[in-house]
């Protein structure tokens, strides 16, 4: 099962990765029915813990050390305790005693590191990456077709699209002569770091380029799973409720920029324009709006200069980093 | 319904975690969950339910510890509560809080054998 893609086993088909997507091996770890010596060396175990919200939980446990019950070797001879005299992997019935583990962990860790190995990798090949999202139907095909015609011949272009069925979209992307590579979610609802990740093998000469990921079209999920990507936009059309920003949070302020699609509509519609402008910076104060018309061609140098003030902006920290060793190297030669 | 591939995500920590910390067995599960962080908490008890069959926590509980959600506004210089992403400050009105706390998903703490 990929990474924390549970909803999905078998069922993701990366583009190259014909047959399984699955052939790389996992660091999973499956538990099987081996046993292993528990230590018993306090008597009780019974232990009140608190936690934040007031309430308690009180744990205590079947066996006291008054009982006697077979401690399947362990053996106590006055203050010495030996763990050590039963047979090696003997599981004794009863034995097992609860214990109490802490650990701090992220439950999006797992994607997380992936994610931010696909950032380093980003990182070297000076890519500038956005994730695409949206509700299904917002134009985001359109959009996209639109501005890799503007900017394909400028720099190098790469689209990994999201779907839970069908190559149709990446498709559409090929007509422009860019790459792309689809990835079918089966039942999933988002893309996560992993399968980027398997994606990105099939890119090759995308140094200073242009990637864009166009996520599974759902307002919800894909807020939570970072790709490594340089920012998320979401795109909005105006055929949408001007009131998607509050109903959709997470998404929204997630998102670094705003596409507010299909302006070419608006004389069409009770859509108002200030109304989600206030709402999306409600969720997001920093959010940046761009109003767009792939149609009409209405804002689309607005979001060509971001694209092109962001990419110029990785490439220059590059540079510099890249300054900086040489001057490292200099020294010590 | 990404509540699934948490509950996944949640199974794989504890999968990690027996074979570091020597268990083989989960009895209960605390996890921490912010109001503002996109999970459901019945959604996720649903699907942790169900992806625990056959696994080494068939049969554990989950405890979900709500956080209540805090934000600094920007205008008070102050600490404020809030309870969704869109809220304004109690206080003074603005929107221009930073979240503090309340966007959570984090394991804390396992009861195993």
């Amino acid at each position: 099962m990929c990474t924390v893609c549970g909803c999905s086993e078998g069922e993701v088909k990366i583009e190259g990765h014909e047959g399984h997507a699955h052939g790389h091996s996992h660091d999973h770890t499956h538990i099987h029915g081996h046993s292993h010596d528990h230590s018993h060396a306090h008597g009780h175990h019974h232990h009140d813990h608190h936690h934040h919200d007031g309430h308690s939980h009180h744990h205590s446990h079947a066996h006291s050390h008054e009982d006697q019950h077979d401690h399947g070797g362990i053996e106590s001879d006055g203050d010495n305790i030996h763990f050590g005299k039963g047979p090696a992997h003997a599981h004794v019935a009863g034995l097992s005693q609860s214990r109490m583990v802490q650990i701090e962990q992220d439950i999006l860790g797992k994607n997380n590191q992936y994610a931010a190995q696909n950032r380093v990798r980003f990182e070297q090949q000076s890519l500038f990456v956005l994730n695409l999202v949206s509700s299904p139907g917002s134009g985001k095909t359109t959009l996209l077709t639109e501005t890799i015609n503007h900017i394909k011949d400028r720099y190098c272009v790469g689209v990994i699209e999201g779907d839970q069925q069908t190559a149709n979209d990446a498709d559409r992307i090929r007509e422009t002569g860019v790459q792309a590579i689809q990835i079918n979610t089966g039942k999933g609802c988002h893309l996560d770091a992993h399968m980027v990740g398997h994606a990105m093998e099939n890119f090759s000469g995308m140094t200073g380029g242009v990637l864009f990921i166009e996520n599974v079209g759902n307002l919800v999920c894909p807020a939570s799973f970072d790709l490594g990507e340089a920012a998320k936009v979401s795109i909005l059309s105006v055929t949408e409720g001007e009131d998607k920003p509050l109903k959709y949070p997470d998404m929204f302020h997630a998102s670094e920029l705003m596409i507010l699609n299909k302006t070419d509509l608006l004389p069409y519609l009770d859509f108002d324009v200030e109304k989600c402008i206030e709402y999306a910076k409600r969720v997001n104060p920093e959010i940046r709006i761009i109003q767009l018309s792939a149609k009409s061609g209405e804002g689309m140098q607005e979001w060509l200069d971001w694209i092109n003030t962001k990419r110029a902006a990785i490439i220059e920290s590059r540079i510099h980093l890249l300054q900086q060793q040489v001057e490292q190297f200099k020294a010590i030669l | 319904m990404h509540e699934m591939s948490i509950a996944e995500g949640i199974l794989q920590v504890l999968e990690e975690q027996a074979v570091s910390q020597s268990f083989e067995k989960v009895k209960a599960v605390w996890v921490e969950i912010g109001p503002l962080a996109t999970i459901e908490a019945d959604a996720l008890t649903f699907c942790f339910d169900a992806v625990i069959r056959g696994s080494l926590a068939e049969g554990a509980s989950l405890h979900i510890i709500k956080m209540p959600g805090k934000a600094f506004c920007l205008q008070c210089l102050d600490t404020v509560p809030v309870t969704q992403r869109y809220d304004s400050c109690p206080v003074c009105g603005s929107y221009h809080l930073q979240i503090t706390q309340g966007e959570e998903m984090r394991m804390k703490e396992l009861e195993v054998a």
